[in-house]
């Protein structure tokens, strides 16, 4: 048996390389593919914790987080395809219309 | 060192290696490439933890539907290499310090909470399948159904977003 500790560090692990994806790259699309990565990390953690309680809520759990993950997915590629359309970038520092 | 322990390092290895490449990477459908690497070895982890539905549905929704998703938007907008503008000062060197800081502060938090967890009886093979489905049709029922009325909701969100208007 694998220690349940193990999974949840390197679900830490990822989410913590999932936020600086998300901090560091400039690309819409890669921001997004970050994103993905920490529901990613989110998803190993609760199977963790359901497989180390014996109970089957964690997975189920995340078949909800999938569900959204998917259409977060769609609603978000729609609102870069915009960006893109509109603003002829996909460099997020190029998108800064609120800024003062 | 046991074979379990073995794969997982081997699988785990593998998804940080990938987690890193899609940092690394500059061309956005490298990035996705090695999500798909994270992905899968995720989906072999589920597996070596008995979770074989999940597994399953990572494979074919995360490494199927969602990423191919992604590949699409980025040949569709024909997405070069990242350009590299400055970066603010937040995300400079206080921004990586932030992250670690934060990934240590989460590992250490949900680890101690997950040694307690550990006197729980770990059972070992669970009937994985049989069970969710009970409990999602029996359990969960309502937010069951609630999902499929997100999903129409952003099937029609992504409709009306990514339309041409009429002139």
């Amino acid at each position: 048996m694998v220690p349940t500790n193990y999974y949840v560090i390197l679900s830490a692990i990822l989410f913590g390389l999932g936020v600086f994806a998300f901090i560091f790259k400039r690309n819409v699309i890669t921001i997004f593919m970050s994103i993905e990565l920490m529901l990613n990390a989110v998803n190993l953690a609760f199977v963790a914790f359901s497989q180390a309680l014996g109970k089957l809520d964690g997975q189920v759990f995340v078949l909800f987080v999938i569900v959204v993950a998917a259409a977060e997915a769609a609603v978000g590629l729609g609102v870069i395809i915009l960006i893109a359309r509109n603003r002829q970038t996909l460099n997020v520092e190029r998108v800064d219309l609120l800024k003062l | 060192m046991t074979a379990p322990l073995v794969v997982f390092f081997v699988l785990a290895a593998l998804a940080v290696i990938g987690a890193i490449s899609l940092i690394l990477q500059k061309h956005p459908i490298h990035s996705a490439l090695s999500l798909i690497v994270v992905m899968v070895a995720l989906a072999g982890l589920y597996l070596l933890m008995g979770a074989e539905f999940v597994a399953a549905v990572q494979i074919i929704v995360y490494g199927g539907a969602i990423m191919v998703l992604f590949v699409f938007v980025i040949m569709l907008l024909n997405a070069g290499v990242e350009e590299h503008t400055s970066l603010s000062k937040l995300a400079g060197p206080p921004g990586l310090l932030l992250v670690v800081a934060l990934t240590a502060f989460v590992a250490a938090t949900i680890a101690k909470s997950g040694a307690s967890v550990q006197t729980a009886a770990q059972t070992g093979a669970l009937s994985s399948t049989k069970g969710i489905s009970e409990m999602v049709f029996k359990d969960f029922v309502y937010p069951f159904e609630l999902t499929s009325f997100l999903i129409l909701v952003a099937i029609l969100g992504a409709v009306v977003l990514a339309q041409r208007e009429k002139s």
